[in-house]
């Protein structure tokens, strides 16, 4: 099988004879389900920009003919798709903002400070870690209604700038690999912890913050149950709850999918632009987000 | 004079570090210690939101396996989702992260677009996969006739929706499943293979003795968080099927949300929160106890 090819330890140009099936083989099965995962994308914006009664026909019309951009003109008209969109983009920046800086602080204060207590809540936050968000779900709504913040953007918000445990894990890890050497001199010239923190880990620190980012922002982003429980009102709603209410009223004719994947696809874009520049940190953060978790 | 100094800096030091980590040590007791004390007495009580909570016992526990008709059912259908993803989604992963662990042209091109659908919301998929599964005009159904196949009505059937959803975060999940498994095949030093291959050993033999005995700590983490998201899955049924058809996608956190959100019966569902709690935590610990049985640490050697 050709699975293991540092075995081989002559570097040949091309591939012999004997490896040519097997490589076919492979290249053959990896593209289809590259079609297959691609596909149901480009089926998406394909149906978003058909006519009424286009949709449908056999064999299908990869390009739409006509070109029906008329289905986010009604996308707009039937929900307030801006105002989801700008509401997103606000929870999105501000939570990357607030758990960037909460976490990152705790982290260097885990990573190079000494203070009493600093192992046993160490450990506690690890345990937090494995709490299922469904037995802080109930107490975390009577909260936020008691401070009337409910159908409000602040449960969405307030609570990534008291850290996120996980994330402070994460950085902490990156922090202690930081040499001490600079912290010494630092200190030597006389720099306090704020300035350390502020001058030194953040710019050092900037790969993992970035990891960081990304995933508060993928989570923020992508999220439907915190804005499912939190919000209420129509012009308050995030892109992706406005797309889950968007299915009632697009009516219940087949045409219908025209402006629903129209709406799926704006959910979309930002994620995939920002999965085109970064791919490195969406691939890579998740991944630790799982092996180091 | 210089120890003062430091002794000074010293207690500068403690009492910075706690302003540091307050805002997180803050946030733990409001966001995660109060809340796990809260529920446990809430569960033990009926309460609507309003007014006092009035003190059941364990009677909310009692009715979820009594009066509540649904909620065994959508604990099972939880389990079928659970096994439905996890099993398929690592023997996928790791036959896909041995395709992608060769040198092959485009490689890195093949896990990029693999791991669209994992950073993509779940939301604007789901959707997508409606429209996909549509039973007379979706492109699934088209393409199964031209094979002369009549198509179910998947999402909309007793019989297929689950299944459909388990093909939907099958699809979606490949991708990371890939990347994970090809971190841990990346990790295997080369020279069990190359001593393997001077003993005469095939690639069967390769991949059984080899391969899969040092994958195995990565396939107990993924099996170990596999179970954990999957008990806690809300957006994939919430958004393909609602829960229907007559709860055939019915999964544990869809019925605590309809138990707190729409009935109001905040101890009954703080009840499923912890059952489910429970049940996560005793299925990791039996994870763990089985684990030491096939889990392969290199380090033991």
């Amino acid at each position: 099988m050709a699975s293991v090819p540092h075995v081989r330890k002559t570097r040949r140009f091309g591939v012999s004879p004997r490896r040519i099936i097997p490589r076919a083989l492979t290249h053959l099965v990896l593209m289809a389900v590259a079609v297959l995962m691609l596909f149901p994308l480009v089926w998406m914006v394909s149906t978003s920009l058909k006519a009424p009664g286009k949709q449908y026909l056999w064999p299908p019309q990869m390009i739409p003919n006509p070109w029906y951009p008329q289905n986010y003109v009604n996308l707009f008209a039937l929900a307030p798709m801006g105002m989801y969109l700008l509401n997103s983009t606000k929870i999105t920046v501000l939570s990357v903002l607030g758990t960037s800086i909460s976490s990152s602080l705790a982290a260097f204060a885990f990573a190079r400070m000494r203070f009493r207590g600093k192992d046993a809540f160490f450990t506690i936050i690890l345990a937090t870690m494995m709490l299922p968000g469904a037995v802080t779900l109930i107490p975390t709504f009577v909260i936020f209604r008691l401070l009337g913040w409910v159908d409000t953007h602040a449960p969405l918000i307030v609570p990534s700038f008291f850290g996120s445990a996980f994330y402070v894990f994460l950085i902490r890890q990156y922090f202690r690999s930081i040499p001490q050497d600079l912290v010494d001199s630092a200190q030597i010239d006389g720099a306090n912890f704020f300035r350390i923190y502020w001058n030194i880990f953040l710019p050092l620190g900037a790969p993992i913050l970035t990891t960081v980012a990304v995933l508060t922002f993928l989570g923020t982003w992508n999220d439907l149950f915190g804005p499912l429980i939190y919000l209420n009102t129509q012009s308050k709603m995030t892109v992706q709850l406005g797309l889950a209410y968007l299915r009632g009223r697009a009516g219940t004719g087949v045409e219908r999918f025209g402006t629903i994947m129209a709406g799926a696809f704006l959910g979309l874009v930002p994620t995939l632009v920002l999965y085109f520049f970064g791919q490195k940190y969406f691939v890579q953060g998740l991944a630790r987000s799982a092996l180091k978790g | 004079m210089r120890k003062q100094t430091l002794h000074g800096m010293r207690r500068q030091e403690g009492f910075l570090g706690w302003l540091f980590v307050a805002p997180m040590a803050l946030g733990i007791c409001i966001f995660q210690i109060y809340p796990i004390l809260f529920s446990l007495y809430i569960s033990l009580t009926q309460w609507n939101l309003v007014g006092a909570p009035r003190w059941l016992g364990i009677q909310n526990y009692v009715n979820l396996f009594t009066e509540e008709r649904y909620f065994p059912k959508a604990m099972s259908n939880t389990g079928t989702y659970a096994v439905g993803t996890i099993v398929p989604g690592i023997a996928l992963g790791i036959v896909f992260a041995m395709l992608l662990n060769q040198k092959i042209a485009g490689r890195f091109a093949y896990r990029a677009i693999y791991f669209i659908p994992v950073v993509a919301p779940t939301v604007a998929l789901g959707v997508l996969w409606q429209w996909i599964y549509e039973p007379h005009f979706g492109i699934l159904n088209a393409v199964l006739k031209v094979f002369g196949v009549q198509g179910p009505a998947w999402l909309g059937s007793t019989h297929w929706a689950m299944r459909s959803m388990i093909i939907f975060a099958l699809w979606q999940g490949l991708g990371f499943n890939i990347v994970i498994f090809l971190a841990g095949l990346q990790s295997i030093s080369t020279e069990y293979y190359e001593a393997a291959e001077i003993d005469g050993a095939n690639a069967l033999q390769r991949f059984l003795h080899i391969t899969l005995p040092l994958l195995s700590p990565v396939t107990f983490f993924m099996l170990v968080t596999g179970v954990i998201g999957a008990c806690q899955d809300f957006v994939t049924p919430y958004i393909l099927t609602g829960g229907g058809p007559a709860n055939a996608t019915l999964m544990a956190v869809m019925f605590l949300y309809g138990k707190a959100f729409r009935e109001q019966h905040m101890g009954l569902a703080s009840a499923v929160a912890y059952i489910l709690f429970a049940v996560i935590v005793t299925l990791t610990i039996i994870n763990f106890r089985l684990g030491k049985k096939w889990v392969f640490y290199e380090e033991a050697v």
